[in-house]
């Protein structure tokens, strides 16, 4: 049985729909995190789930107990903000030691508990200090130690790395998710940065204008979107408008270009569709022939992404985007003619301005 | 590098500095005038002051009416500012404009209003310094209570810090008491000292109320004594500025910060 079940949850604010009857269950112990653009209801479905809010519809069940109407200081969550929320008049030691203190637990059962999260979390010669003599991320980590003393049910992250440089987000990041598998404690988070969400998460779960676009584990989503948002919000996708010529050996027509994709095969003959290929996929020769499966173009632009080098190619109908080796990249300058050729595997396909999730991907 | 003061500036110091102190200094030169030959310099002025049971019953009259004034504006203030901020915050201008009225109605309407509004309330209340006046002196406070704390609630994030404090199991009065109100103290402190000096120096209520307060005593004195008048004067100068003073060492001696990161 799943230990957190969100229920047809729907939020309202005014005429705009916040959340529009998502449903979604975790494990005990899962990690998922909630993905998607600003506005797509993320954050309100996890202020939902901490009780700051009540949703309109739906349910939110922990453990067997349907926990929707109980006020959030009887909901036993713990919650790390995007904001730096320690409280500025007590030191790092004394925040963490709040909330058992609200439990009445006292004396030296609280003193060895403060201790053991301040080792946790990294902070053992901070305990004394105030918050306005943390940095950034040292509150965070205090942030994160203060919601774990009350050692609660559920942890909830809303987007808690977001006013970190990136270095120490992705140090923090990392902490976070070790932190969580040797606690083994259910957490959700909340980010709209798709490369922290896909690196430490179980399961993602990507939104979009108030409801859920896809869940799956990283791989699925990063490898698997099914649907054209997921697509194209997660990692850099090539989207090429296409026909399919014929199902039965996986061909389809891309501005009359012939291309073979193992995705198409089984479609109808006159269906139109969107063949996605990563960048990484892609393979550039300098040549600019053509030949079976390729497209050709002039490369545009280089951006150097460090031991890869990212290509904007111009073709007849198409801009695609190739990422090469950067040593690679060095024989493919700007303004030179290459052939992209597409491969038959790997390549996903989803019918034309589809909406339903999961209803295309193959 | 030191940076240099120009001249231009420290003229304007100077003459701002004789401004304000030269008619201090005058009032203390003629306090220490005595009563009955008019020379200088002696303490008598000083003496029959602080000899004068009524010097001590006035001041701990309008002592006590202050803290009192205090209390009550801040019991009042710091939820109504605290709910406001968290959950009515389109009620701010309006709040806002309210507290601007005791600074536009005169002291003698306010006076005959209340009389009216408090004519029917029991003698304890009506006939007492501490009941009346205190009612006066809560709305004169007002502003000064209210700007202060609304100055001191727009310091701190107010929404994640009561949404922190419940998400670890604290009830709304013990996220008032131990996270919202250590983080207003400051504010909370100026809008108290404040309010002392507000109380310590009000006349024209506490006159046409009829009750006996320190201002009331202090007039009496420059009606009766001339030079001990000054010395009082200087006396009351001295109660107002020591309150600030502990104002600033209050404020100077917190250990912590609002907001930020390092």
């Amino acid at each position: 049985m799943a230990y957190v079940e969100l229920q047809g949850l729907r939020r309202e604010f005014a005429d705009v729909v916040a959340l529009d009857g998502i449903s979604l269950s975790l494990e005990e112990g899962e990690f998922v995190s909630f993905l998607g653009p600003s506005g797509c209801g993320k954050t309100t479905a996890l202020r939902l789930v901490a009780g700051f809010d009540r949703p309109d519809a739906g349910r939110i069940v922990v453990d067997g107990k349907d926990m929707t109407r109980v006020p959030p200081n009887r909901r036993n969550m713990g919650m790390v903000f995007q904001a730096y929320s320690l409280f500025p008049n007590m030191t790092a030691e004394r925040n963490i030691g709040f909330g058992l203190k609200i439990r009445g637990i006292t004396g030296e059962r609280r003193a060895q508990k403060i201790a053991e999260l301040l080792e946790l979390v990294g902070l053992e010669r901070a305990a004394k200090r105030y918050p306005h003599q943390l940095s950034g991320g040292m509150q965070q980590r205090v942030a994160l130690a203060r919601a774990l003393a009350i050692e609660p049910r559920v942890l909830l992250l809303d987007e808690p790395l977001s006013a970190l440089d990136a270095k120490v987000r992705v140090q923090l990041r990392e902490e976070i998710r070790r932190i969580q598998t040797r606690l083994g404690i259910t957490t959700i988070y909340v980010t709209h940065d798709q490369e922290e969400a896909l690196s430490i998460s179980d399961r993602v779960a990507v939104l979009s204008q108030g409801h859920i676009e896809q869940i799956g584990t990283p791989s699925e989503i990063y490898g698997a979107p099914s649907t054209p948002f997921v697509a194209e919000f997660v990692g850099t996708m090539n989207r090429l408008e296409a026909t399919v010529l014929d199902g039965e050996r996986g061909e389809v027509d891309h501005g009359g270009v012939r291309l073979t994709v193992d995705a198409a095969r089984g479609r109808r003959r006159g269906e139109r569709v969107l063949v996605l290929v990563r960048p990484e996929l892609l393979e550039l020769s300098a040549n600019g022939a053509g030949g079976e499966n390729t497209l050709t173009g002039e490369v545009l632009t280089h951006t150097f992404l460090g031991p890869v080098t990212r290509l904007k190619v111009l073709g007849k109908d198409t801009e695609l985007i190739a990422d090469v080796s950067t040593a690679q990249s060095e024989a493919l300058p700007v303004g030179v003619h290459v052939t992209a050729r597409v491969p038959s595997t790997g390549t996903r396909l989803l019918t034309l301005e589809s909406k339903e999730p999961g209803q295309d991907g193959q | 590098m030191r940076k240099r003061i120009s001249a231009g500036a420290v003229v304007w110091l100077v003459f701002a500095a004789v401004f304000f102190l030269l008619p201090l200094f005058s009032t203390l030169l003629f306090s220490l005038k005595s009563n009955q030959t008019g020379n200088c310099c002696t303490l008598e002025g000083y003496g029959l002051i602080v000899h004068d049971g009524q010097f001590w019953k006035t001041l701990r009259v309008s002592f006590v009416l202050s803290l009192e004034t205090i209390v009550v504006s801040l019991l009042l203030l710091i939820p109504t500012v605290y709910w406001v901020h968290l959950k009515l915050p389109r009620l701010r201008p309006v709040i806002s404009f309210l507290a601007l009225i005791p600074f536009v109605v005169p002291p003698i309407v306010l006076v005959v209003g209340l009389f009216e509004v408090f004519k029917d309330s029991p003698d304890w209340f009506y006939a007492k310094p501490y009941g009346f006046l205190v009612g006066a002196y809560v709305i004169l406070a007002f502003p000064y209570v209210y700007f202060s704390l609304d100055a001191g609630f727009r310091s701190i994030d107010v929404h994640t810090l009561t949404e922190a404090s419940q998400n670890l199991g604290a009830t709304w009065p013990t996220t008032l008491v131990r996270v919202i109100l250590p983080n207003v103290r400051v504010a909370a402190l100026a809008g108290a000292f404040l309010t002392l000096a507000i109380v310590m120096g009000e006349y024209t209520i506490a006159s046409l109320a009829q009750f006996n307060t320190f201002p009331i005593y202090i007039q009496y004195i420059n009606e009766t004594k001339s030079f001990p008048a000054a010395a009082v004067t200087l006396m009351s100068f001295g109660i107002t500025w020591a309150a600030m003073l502990a104002l600033l060492i209050v404020g100077r001696e917190r250990p912590f910060q609002v907001g930020g990161a390092r």
